[in-house]
């Protein structure tokens, strides 16, 4: 019995899969709807996985972020001098023969054009210490030179340099009062800090007319593990006022609301087509079964049991699905992965530039997506094609 | 014309399983419609709602940078100028990190002035002038955290301390509830005194200048003067209008409406295949009965006719149905994302939009129908049978 039914289910598959092309159009347009929504939840979802890959790339376990205490981000921070040199004293601080391994920073955000649309954006200007490219585990100049402290010269990481106009090897810029030349390009593994462009810190407090204060100090511990005794040593001293994280939950914390929002619009926008495509599998495969009502109803009458003819709608349901997710799958691929883009970060109120990232689990998911919309729109025809009474079926025309 | 409604109906209903998928999608993507383009413009920014006479004066490098206080005075001067107020970025924080909210210290007396679109009853106006720590909140926040006229507020800023203690907590009264004509109801307004007297850093200065000029038309000549005014000093200004300044804040978040109009195209390709199919499906069923209408005297035009007309209905139907749902669901979608940025409701514009997508989907879908039926022979029609 178990072998006849597997054979009844095989003959019936094989059978209607074979006299698809007689159902091609409304099959097509299924598998054009699924495909279509597939592209567009890969495409919300790499959005996100790439905002994560720059946000998670760029913090390390090792590596702490001082603020005064209240701010929430580096731009509404202040540190003065002194403060800094006690913190750099810190004996969790890794050193090496150029001393501790810590830079105090400067942010501040200076209009440069997008290359897109030529409007102004806010492009994060970073004054750093001397030891601050230790602190980038990937930190590498790929064209021109670093910038000589103390002179008005800068360095612009690749995203910023591929965003925003302006800004490549030899260029003027422009400041307030003072000319800027850019120097060289730095890479940083697609990591936050290659949206930026990074000048000397005592050179830009004269500029900006900070004084000597700064506004962020960067640090490398000695270890992971030693973030908690460096946190209680800065927060007991009565000289300082300050609030620390690890890099890695800085930026975790930097890039919630941003990935939050990408996801509940991604999502929404995802199920809502989805539902659509539903809508077209479902209407397919009902005129696919109403069709061969009498094919089907003919098979019943010869001695064929009812759950092949449910697998065999089933397995047609199925492919259109599986072959629509691939379409999607492909073009998302190509149209998305790699592509680059910038927006907004309220959390920083400075431009972040990314790039999509069609990981495989990101094709996975809009794999399964495709194959759970045939299921569901082959799911309901198959029963009624099951359900149908053999004479009515015979009798129709 | 409207005779043949009841013909199209009865049509209708003839499938009624498929009439209704085809009909769920048809919703479906109106309601997509609808959300997306409600998305867009909560995005984008609405610069159709910027004061038409505004201009906004920023430091030229870029807006976190002060301007000096003296300036606000200077702008005031220039000749067709009405009104110019200051502008502080306080970066307020409630309660918690997450609950990041727009306060900004403004020069009070002006504030109205330059914002006459901003409805504020006078008794708690008089109130916010009067008193120093007061503040005036916008209709959408004092409902999301419940405050009432008369709370104290202990609003915490990221930017600014004050200069004898170092706190970062300002207290904030809450002296009026504002209504904003413009949908800006998710502000705090409170005194650049209160914030300028006590601030540990940035005494005398001003983040921004706001401004109405007596003749728009005069408005790129008045902005030339200002930045003129204030050329080749430690401190350039850069002045544009209103919207100009919302348009570029909005190209800063990047080619989202590109994106979203892109999504909204794919999904309206994929219904009007839908819709199209099974406009082909069910005309083709009808084959002899179109023939026996040709044969009882309907004209080609009339059987054409019915064919898009039946088209028109159901997509008219899908789209009222589906915008109907869209207006509803915009107001959950504006509360799921008060959190990241107001949403101010579907725009009224999307329903024109709207009608003339029903007109362009249903024609498209109808034409290959069309065609067929009008171009069928009564006899090739009545063989079929």
């Amino acid at each position: 019995m178990a072998g006849n039914s597997v054979t009844q289910v095989s003959a019936i598959t094989s059978m209607n899969l074979r006299n698809v092309s007689q159902r091609a159009t409304s099959s097509v347009v299924a598998l054009v709807g699924i495909a279509g929504v597939v592209t567009v939840l890969i495409g919300v979802l790499s959005i996100a996985a790439g905002f994560r890959a720059v946000l998670t790339l760029s913090g390390a376990q090792d590596v702490a972020i001082v603020l005064r205490s209240g701010a929430t981000d580096e731009m509404g921070s202040g540190l003065s001098q002194p403060q800094t040199r006690i913190i750099a004293d810190s004996k969790d601080i890794a050193r090496d023969a150029d001393g501790a391994i810590a830079s105090p920073e400067l942010y501040v955000v200076v209009d440069v054009p997008l290359k897109r649309t030529a409007t102004p954006a806010n492009v994060p200007l970073r004054g750093v210490g001397q030891q601050a490219q230790k602190l980038r585990q990937n930190f590498r100049i790929v064209e021109g030179r670093t910038f000589t402290p103390g002179t008005f010269e800068v360095i612009a990481g690749r995203g910023a340099s591929l965003q925003f106009a302006g800004l490549s090897v030899g260029s003027k810029l422009r400041w307030g009062t003072t000319d800027w030349t850019v120097v060289g390009i730095f890479e940083d593994r697609g990591s936050v800090a290659e949206s930026e462009v990074w000048t000397d810190a005592t050179v830009l407090q004269g500029a900006y007319n900070r004084g000597n204060s700064y506004q962020s100090m960067r640090v490398k511990l000695t270890s992971p593990g030693a973030f908690q005794s460096f946190k209680d040593a800065l927060t007991s001293d009565p000289r300082l006022n300050v609030r620390l994280f690890t890099e890695r939950d800085y930026y975790e914390q930097q890039s919630r609301t941003l990935i939050a929002l990408v996801s509940t619009i991604g999502t929404t926008i995802a199920v809502l087509m989805g539902l659509g495509a539903v809508f077209a599998a479902l209407n397919t495969m009902y005129s696919a079964v109403s069709t061969r009502t009498r094919e089907i109803a003919t098979l019943r009458a010869l001695g064929f049991g009812s759950a092949p003819v449910v697998v065999s709608v089933l397995a047609e349901a199925l492919l259109i699905g599986l072959i629509g997710g691939v379409i999607g799958m492909a073009i998302s691929y190509f149209t998305f992965n790699g592509l680059r883009a910038s927006t907004m970060n309220f959390a920083s109120f400075s431009q972040i530039t990314f790039a999509f990232q069609v990981t495989p689990q990101v094709l996975m998911q809009g794999l399964t997506y495709a194959l759970a919309l045939g299921f569901i729109g082959g799911l309901l025809p198959s029963l009624r094609a099951a359900r149908l009474p053999i004479t009515t079926g015979l009798r129709e025309l | 014309m409207f005779k043949h409604l009841p013909l199209l109906w009865a049509n209708l209903g003839r499938k009624k399983l498929r009439t209704g998928l085809t009909l769920a999608s048809i919703i479906v993507a109106f309601l997509l419609f609808g959300l997306m383009q409600t998305l867009r413009v909560a995005l984008t920014g609405s610069p159709e709602l910027a004061g038409v006479d505004r201009l906004v004066t920023i430091h030229k490098v870029a807006i976190i940078q002060p301007l000096p206080e003296s300036y606000l005075t200077r702008i005031r001067g220039v000749e067709g100028v009405k009104v110019a107020c200051s502008h502080d970025w306080f970066g307020g924080i409630y309660q918690n990190d997450r609950n990041q909210l727009p306060v900004i210290a403004v020069d009070v007396p002006t504030f109205f002035q330059v914002y006459n679109e901003y409805s504020l009853p006078p008794e708690q106006k008089a109130a916010w002038e009067q008193d120093r720590t007061a503040a005036i909140v916008g209709s959408a926040v004092a409902e999301r955290f419940g405050w009432k006229i008369g709370d104290t507020v202990p609003m915490r800023s990221n930017i600014w301390t004050h200069k004898n203690d170092g706190s970062s907590v300002w207290p904030m009264k809450v002296a009026g509830i504002y209504n904003a004509g413009n949908g800006d109801n998710q502000s705090i307004y409170f005194h650049h005194e209160y914030l300028n007297e006590s601030r540990a850093v940035g005494e005398g200065t001003v983040g921004w200048v706001v401004l109405r000029v007596n003749d728009r038309n005069r408005s790129a000549d008045i902005a030339r003067t200002i930045d003129g005014m204030f050329a080749n000093s430690s401190t350039e200004t850069k002045t544009a209008t209103e919207k100009a300044f919302i348009q570029g804040f909005a190209n800063q978040m990047g080619n989202i409406g590109a994106l979203i109009t892109a999504v909204a195209a794919a999904v309206f390709f994929t219904m009007l295949l839908v819709t199209a199919n099974t406009m082909g499906q069910s005309i083709r069923e009808r084959f002899s009965e179109i023939g026996v209408m040709k044969t009882l005297g309907y004209s080609n035009a009339t059987v054409t006719g019915l064919v898009l007309g039946e088209a028109l209905l159901v997509t008219a139907l899908g789209a009222i149905i589906g915008l109907g749902l869209a207006a509803l669901t915009s107001v959950g979608l504006a509360q799921a994302l008060a959190q990241f940025f107001p949403v101010l409701g579907m725009p009224p514009s999307v329903y024109a939009s709207g009608a003339v997508l029903v007109v362009v989907l249903g024609t498209l879908a109808a034409a290959q129908p069309c065609v067929q039926a009008n171009r069928l022979k009564i006899v090739d029609a009545l063989r079929k049978v």
